[in-house]
């Protein structure tokens, strides 16, 4: 084992692998405790109904069944709603009617999660269909049946929201040379982590103290949320623990509280036995929340000569039957006001509106921050839309409209102080290294010939490591983040943080950050997460908020032990403090570079030998507040080949270069970028869930919504340019999502640039053969 | 009703009274303790579940334990040797093939097999040949990769197979 300490920059390889590579991971479903009981849910296969009866008798007559738990046994309790992440309420089981298909209508609770799964189907649910909207404009029409009878207000808008300069930004429109408009849908998508959704409740009776084993990416705001849900129960909130075990992958769908959670926990209660609640895929993919479900329609105004002017946006989003996104709360859109992206417009307005329909609740992410690709994507293809229109090339397009790199920090119009950037380098490199000019030269022969082919490009910038606090908390909670550090006697180190990784590599990179710090071997570091019993107070893992937040606040805690460990060396070398110096790893009196002590002989005075007036211990916490957000930026080129014939898209090359700020571990990032693109392919050819005019879904499993495997998944060919954060400690930037945020509009653009000549301005994503096939007939192109 | 069946896992041999619709996976992961062998869709597309039978790859979501009774299994668990990763493994630490880990055990189940009957393969045949394992956190190419570095090292220096074969 390597004993030096690598720090930033380096390819650390990754501490987590041990377990996982032989199997002995902890994740949610391998928790096994003595006299366990399984919970498993009874799901309405209406889309909108009311409930006339619930028989539960055939159920508990099975022998292993224990108990069949309804709204209305909830009601008692007072545990028939819980509150969403957004002020609004959700029902944990509903106590007389349903609002989505496959929505939880009772709970059984068995010895086994066969018998568990055998009562589900014995109990039997008399329904009483209702009308059913699916489609948020119909929602939003004076006669549509009103969805929330809960609500005081009937109606199904749920807010409405603006940012920007509207009358400014109707001018620049009104004088604009060149205008165009396009409407554009992101479907509704679901992150389907491989590993579903669970928890295992623990409630100790004499203790009188709730364990919660559960896949949540963010375990302190969770056990917040339970103590203020149940406190008139007698659940406090240093009587709650809440672990997060290894999670297999989370993407933003193990933030939100799903209704399984809270029921296992009631059942814990009620019976004093550890329950276990794992969801199956179907459940996951079709009640747990969505992403996405943006009904745009975006406006752009430029002069003759290319130069943008304005952006007018105006969408519905679809936020199914209860508000459950889980954005931070002054932005019920999420920070879908990053939609000026890359451009210098001197004029911008957005709106948004959401709308309750009959689907599962949501608008949560999809591995990208608060709405950011939704920004990132209509923004994107409305450039290329720009640019074809203007008979301009894409790329000189944007070249001509990037904010210059020395307009950073640049105020958007929108109301951001975009950090740092330098986006024609980045587009630069991304044209060089795909070879632009040849496939543009290629792409003309082929069109010539009557060959489809297309370049793509999308130049993003993302706005992620929420929050700074005077703008970000959820519920109230600050969106700082943390991190404790505590160095033993013999120098070596347990670090625990706010955070939960879901795959990241935190173990990994977090101890760089302190070996970067300290001089510590990355070896001689444990890093903890995800168990509120120790780690500092943090709001998760989420929005690529990580290392912006609690990787900084491991910067800083180092940065204090530093400081302390300064007062032991000076005292062991009998120097005055200002006469030390610091070169990683050790302190040494400047012009004598042998009159050294080590951070490990002053890890271990701190506990044997501590000056007289100094605090005994070598240890220090740091609560990071940051004081802005970080913006990540790329461009990414694609290039596809469409089949004539059965209007299918090859991608041949894409080409992603990013710039996420100084880097930690060259090679977690380029794995998070490899898996972002993987996931920004999906929406833009494959992914998509539909439902019917009854509310019936249309993909609700493996078999029919369609992830990408390695056979559709191109060769990703990643490179970078760095420009440092200016405010991170360590210059870092957050990277996670990055790829989600920026490959489909490259896709997307691709596709369009193929088709452009035949007259073809846009198609929605997924971009299926279907689609494609369908213009192409339309244009005499293929039979 | 129950059934008695007789199944060698990872070289062990051992005997079970099982309920008939009792899946193997949870013959595995709940009456062996092994879970390693994860659980990720109902509907056999994820690959999360994969064991060899007889040296095959399964998903061992979609078979009864009692359709394994005589059978020769292997896990997750039987790829390393007296504490010695195996290949494949070592293929997965070294070339990040694996992030949050849920698919890594049926990947490297899938990979193993491959290269116990196609010792060099192409890029198109890893790719077509791990094509029921989802990820969703890799993007594939490092798995690609690990494999690769995988037929590699069996190549220049065959390891014994791991325990279960």
């Amino acid at each position: 084992m390597a004993t030096q300490a690598h720090g930033m920059g380096h390819a650390v390889k990754r501490k987590e692998d041990a377990r996982f590579l032989r199997g002995k991971g902890t994740y949610i479903d391998d928790i096994k405790l003595p006299g366990m009981l399984y919970l498993d849910i009874v799901r309405s296969p209406y889309a909108h109904a009311r409930i006339k009866a619930i028989h539960a008798e055939g159920a508990l007559a099975i022998p292993g069944v224990l108990a069949v738990i309804t709204g209305r046994d909830l009601d008692k309790y007072g545990l028939a709603w819980m509150p969403t992440l957004m002020s609004d309420r959700q029902m944990v089981l509903p106590i007389d009617t349903v609002l989505y298909q496959s929505q939880e209508v009772a709970a059984v609770l068995a010895t086994d999660r066969y018998i568990a799964a055998d009562g589900v189907a014995a109990v039997e649910v008399e329904y009483e269909p209702l009308p059913v909207v699916v489609d948020p404009r119909k929602a939003l029409e004076p006669d549509a049946p009103i969805l929330r009878q809960d609500r005081e207000q009937k109606t199904n808008h749920i807010w409405h929201w603006e940012v920007g300069d509207r009358a400014a930004t109707d001018r620049a429109f009104q004088e604009a040379a060149v205008t165009v408009k396009q409407d554009l849908y992101i479907p509704r998508i679901h992150v389907s982590s491989i590993e579903t959704c669970g928890c295992v409740a623990r409630w100790d009776p004499v203790e009188g103290k709730l364990t919660l084993w559960m896949t949540t990416q963010a375990p302190h705001a969770i056990r917040t949320v339970v103590a203020l849900v149940a406190g008139h129960l007698g659940l406090a909130e240093h009587k709650i623990r809440v672990v997060a075990p290894d999670i297999g992958g989370g993407f933003g769908g193990k933030v939100p509280v799903y209704p399984g959670y809270v029921l296992a926990v009631a059942a814990s209660v009620l019976t004093g036995k550890p329950v276990k609640w794992i969801e199956d895929r179907m459940e996951n993919i079709q009640a747990d929340s969505f992403a996405r479900d943006y009904h745009i329609t975006a406006e752009l105004a430029a002069q003759r000569d290319g130069t943008l002017t304005a952006l007018r946006v105006k969408t519905i989003a679809d936020h199914g039957a209860f508000d459950a996104a889980a954005n931070p709360s002054k932005f019920p859109a999420g920070l879908f006001s990053i939609c000026t992206g890359s451009y210098d417009f001197k004029a911008a307005f957005a709106e948004v509106d959401g709308v309750y329909t009959n689907k599962p609740p949501g608008g949560i992410a999809y591995r990208c921050s608060f709405r950011v690709t939704e920004a990132s994507y209509m923004i994107e293809r409305m450039a290329d839309i720009m640019a074809h229109e203007l008979g301009m090339d894409p790329a000189e397009f944007r070249l001509k409209n990037f904010i210059r790199a020395e307009a950073f920090p640049y105020r958007s119009p929108l109301g951001w102080t975009y950090d740092s950037g330098n986006y024609h380098a980045a587009l630069r490199k991304a044209m060089e290294k795909i070879g632009y000019a040849d496939l543009r030269r290629e792409q003309a022969e082929k069109r010539a010939r009557g060959e489809l082919m297309g370049i793509g490009i999308s130049s993003f910038t993302e706005i992620v490591g929420a929050g700074p606090s005077h703008t970000f908390d959820i519920l109230g909670l600050k969106m700082f983040d943390s991190a404790e550090i505590r160095i033993h006697p013999t120098g070596k180190v347990v670090a625990r943080f706010g955070t939960k990784s879901q795959g990241q590599g935190h173990e990994t990179t977090y101890a760089q950050i302190i070996a970067h710090e300290l001089g510590i071997p990355e070896d001689d570091i444990v890093v903890e997460e995800g168990d509120t019993d120790t780690a500092p107070y943090g709001l998760g893992t989420y929005a690529s908020r990580s290392t912006p937040t609690a990787g900084a606040a491991g910067a800083m805690a180092a940065r204090k032990i530093r400081d302390k460990a300064k007062k032991i060396a000076a005292h062991l070398l009998e120097a005055h403090e200002d006469d030390l110096a610091w070169e990683r790893g050790k302190f040494y009196v400047k012009g004598s570079p042998d009159r050294a002590k080590t951070i490990q002989e002053i890890a271990f005075a701190a506990y044997t030998n501590h000056p007289p007036g100094l605090e005994a211990g070598l240890e220090a916490v740091a609560y990071y507040d940051p004081p802005n957000m970080t913006f990540p930026f790329g461009s990414y080129i694609c290039v596809v080949d469409i089949d004539k014939g059965t209007g299918e898209v090859k991608i041949r090359r894409f080409v992603a270069v990013d710039d996420c700020g100084n880097i930690i571990n060259p090679m977690i990032v380029e794995g998070q970028i490899h898996g972002g693109l993987t996931m920004g392919l999906a929406p833009a050819l494959y992914e998509e869930i539909t439902y019917d005019e009854d509310g019936n879904i249309r993909g609700g499993s493996f078999m029919d919504y369609l992830l990408p495997t390695a056979v559709e998944t191109p060769r990703w060919e990643t490179d970078k340019t760095t420009t440092p954060s200016p405010h991170h400690p360590l210059g870092a930037k957050g990277v996670g999502e990055s790829a989600t945020v920026g490959a489909p509009a490259a896709i997307a653009n691709a596709v369009i640039d193929a088709l452009w000549h035949l007259g073809v301005r846009h198609l929605d994503i997924p971009i299926t053969p279907w689609k494609v096939w369908k213009v192409l007939r339309e244009r005499g192109v293929t039979e | 009703m129950v059934s008695r069946i007789s199944v060698t896992v990872n070289g062990t041999a051992h005997q079970a009274e099982v309920e008939p619709r009792l899946l193997l996976v949870h013959f595995l992961r709940e009456v062996l303790g092994l879970t390693g062998t994860h659980i990720g869709c109902d509907t056999t597309n994820c690959g999360a579940c994969t064991v060899l039978m007889d040296g095959r790859p399964v998903k061992s979501c979609t078979i009864f334990a009692v359709q394994a009774d005589g059978r020769d299994l292997m896990t997750v668990e039987g790829l390393a040797t007296d504490g010695q990763l195996h290949p494949i493994q070592e293929g997965f630490h070294e070339k990040h093939g694996l992030q949050c880990g849920f698919c890594t055990p049926g990947m490297m189940m899938t990979g193993y097999a491959l290269l116990q009957r196609n010792p060099n393969p192409t890029e198109a045949e890893i790719r077509w040949a791990i094509s029921g394992n989802l990820c969703r956190c890799t993007g594939y190419v490092n798995i690609v990769e690990a494999i690769k570095d995988a037929a590699e090292k069996l190549r220049s220096a065959p390891a014994p197979a791991g325990a279960g074969r």
